[in-house]
């Protein structure tokens, strides 16, 4: 019914840590063996390979790992594989993946996702930051007026929803909270201790709106998801997952000049690639690298109208784990640490796939969407188990 | 007591912005064609791919769109709070600006606030950097 589609099977993760001392690659060999298990896929079998961003010189623990090194290290033969940053976000990748197998350029992908930028932080001797004299591309645009970091960018777009829509701190504080909470069921998480409303609203600001616990937290891991042709899923012996819709855009890349952010026009789109609407969805993995990017994926998606996120989310239940639309059921980056993207589709498997353990959404959950990306950039995927 | 700041690798595309300050002028990039102000500055037109463009100077006033008070420190120089806003500036539709409001309390900015552009040269590089107006 479904042999010209693409499908998730095998799924791995490594530990999730900071400062581990661990290599970047065998982090990743630990989740590609993870993901070669479940799925009863031999490395043999493993075709193609795509990984977001690429190896980046100079940023080594952005991610350390490029693709043809990883073919190379794990002596694979690919017909297919590609890595690189000047995609739709983190799951860019996931869709290149997925065109691939669907235009039978390979059956079996491994598609991973390796960060090690608190370990790089922690050892600048081993992963030096070249210093540079001046500043060009994209980054002359900010950083000479020391808005270097992600978070001022997010920020002005939270500060807008503040002023136009009236977003607060007490709602902005449930991606956060409920991030935690389920962290605290996910024993890879990285962080596992609770959090509290009083303690988020009085954690120190880091860029009006966004305080401390609105942002995520470098972590040293590596996530594996397998994407694999409709034809050869019965060769795999774990519960496909389809790629029911993917969509993905860019607006203009330049985060000063991007009124308004991706996730909008893509998760829009997203709906017009399928017969599944919003309420057909069980669960949410939203990129949370900043809390307010997780609300703006809700709007954009259409669960709530723009400018009504907030309200959406008021006093947390319904994006619990027993909520109407649970989210970020492993906690999110914000929970489970900075795995950059993929963390989301790999709790939307596992989730489908009903293997949640304590974190498990009740019902039988079918049907999840996973994104990532903020500003800019925005990926979704519409994953399915049917 | 100049803040310490990273410094654009001017080149030809981004020259005239850059260095407009020395005049005191805040130069965008215009299409002479179809009038379309482009910025990141382009040696073509975003809008109808024209390459008869060149640099404009523009009023140097504005609104604040959005705004942010930076309070981490990123590195140990770096004098905290300030403020990183995007100005939209007047008579140059679709042009936001990436900036620092500075010449008050980080805390009194707002959205909407009418500003003006101040250049802080560094090297060879003029900032334009807002200050509010009143």
């Amino acid at each position: 019914m479904h042999a010209n589609d693409a499908f998730i099977t095998g799924i791995g993760q490594s530990e999730i840590g900071r400062k581990l001392e661990r290599h970047p690659l065998l982090l990743t060999l630990d989740a590609v063996k993870e993901a070669l298990g479940e799925s009863g896929l031999t490395i043999d079998q493993i075709d193609g390979v795509s990984t977001y961003p690429g190896r980046t010189p100079g940023l080594l623990g952005f991610s350390p790992i490029g693709a043809d090194e990883l073919i190379d290290a794990l002596g694979m033969k690919v017909t297919w594989y590609a890595g690189g940053g000047e995609i739709s976000s983190q799951l860019g990748a996931v869709v290149a993946a997925a065109a691939a197998v669907r235009t039978g350029l390979a059956r079996h992908v491994i598609c991973y996702r390796t960060v090690y930028e608190a370990a790089a932080m922690a050892r600048p001797e081993e992963y030096p930051v070249p210093r540079r004299d001046r500043v060009d591309s994209y980054s002359q645009w900010f950083a000479p007026f020391n808005a270097i970091s992600a978070v001022n960018w997010t920020a002005q777009y939270a500060m807008a929803h503040v002023k136009n829509y009236g977003l607060t701190r007490e709602q902005l504080a449930q991606i956060a909270l409920t991030g935690r909470a389920n962290a605290m069921l996910n024993p890879r998480a990285l962080v596992q201790e609770p959090l509290t409303m009083e303690e988020y609203l009085s954690a120190r600001m880091i860029s009006s709106p966004l305080c401390l616990y609105d942002c995520d937290r470098y972590s040293d891991a590596s996530t594996v998801l397998i994407v694999s042709a409709g034809e050869a899923v019965d060769e795999v012996s774990c519960t496909p997952v389809r790629i029911a819709a993917m969509a993905g855009s860019v607006e203009r890349h330049s985060w000063d000049q991007a009124e308004w952010m991706a996730c909008y026009p893509t998760g829009a789109d997203l709906w017009t690639k399928t017969d599944y609407t919003p309420a057909d969805v069980d669960t949410v993995q939203l990129y949370d690298g900043f809390s307010f990017q997780a609300i703006a994926w809700l709007e954009g998606l259409g669960f709530c109208a723009p400018g009504e996120g907030g309200q959406f989310i008021e006093g947390g239940q319904r994006i619990a784990l027993d909520g109407e639309l649970p989210l970020n059921t492993f906690g999110g980056q914000l929970g489970a640490g900075r795995l950059h993207g993929f963390g989301f589709a790999h709790e939307a498997v596992v989730q489908l796939r009903g293997q949640g353990g304590a974190r498990q959404v009740p019902g039988d959950p079918r049907v999840a969407v996973a994104t990532s990306g903020g500003g800019p950039l925005a990926t979704a995927l519409l994953l399915a188990r049917d | 007591m100049s803040v310490t700041r990273a410094l654009p690798r001017l080149d030809a595309d981004n020259r005239a912005f850059w260095t407009g300050g020395a005049e005191g002028e805040l130069r965008i990039m215009r299409c002479r064609d179809c009038e379309t102000f482009i910025h990141p500055p382009r040696p073509l037109c975003r809008s109808c791919l024209s390459e008869n463009v060149s640099p404009e100077v523009v009023a140097g006033t504005g609104v604040v769109a959005t705004y942010t008070v930076n309070y981490q420190k990123w590195h140990p120089a770096m004098e905290v709070p300030f403020v990183v806003a995007r100005v939209a500036l007047d008579g140059v539709p679709g042009v936001l600006l990436t900036t620092n409001i500075v010449g008050c309390p980080a805390e009194e900015v707002d959205v909407g606030d009418r500003v003006r552009v101040i250049f802080e040269q560094q090297d060879d590089v003029y900032l334009p950097l807002f200050e509010r107006i009143d």
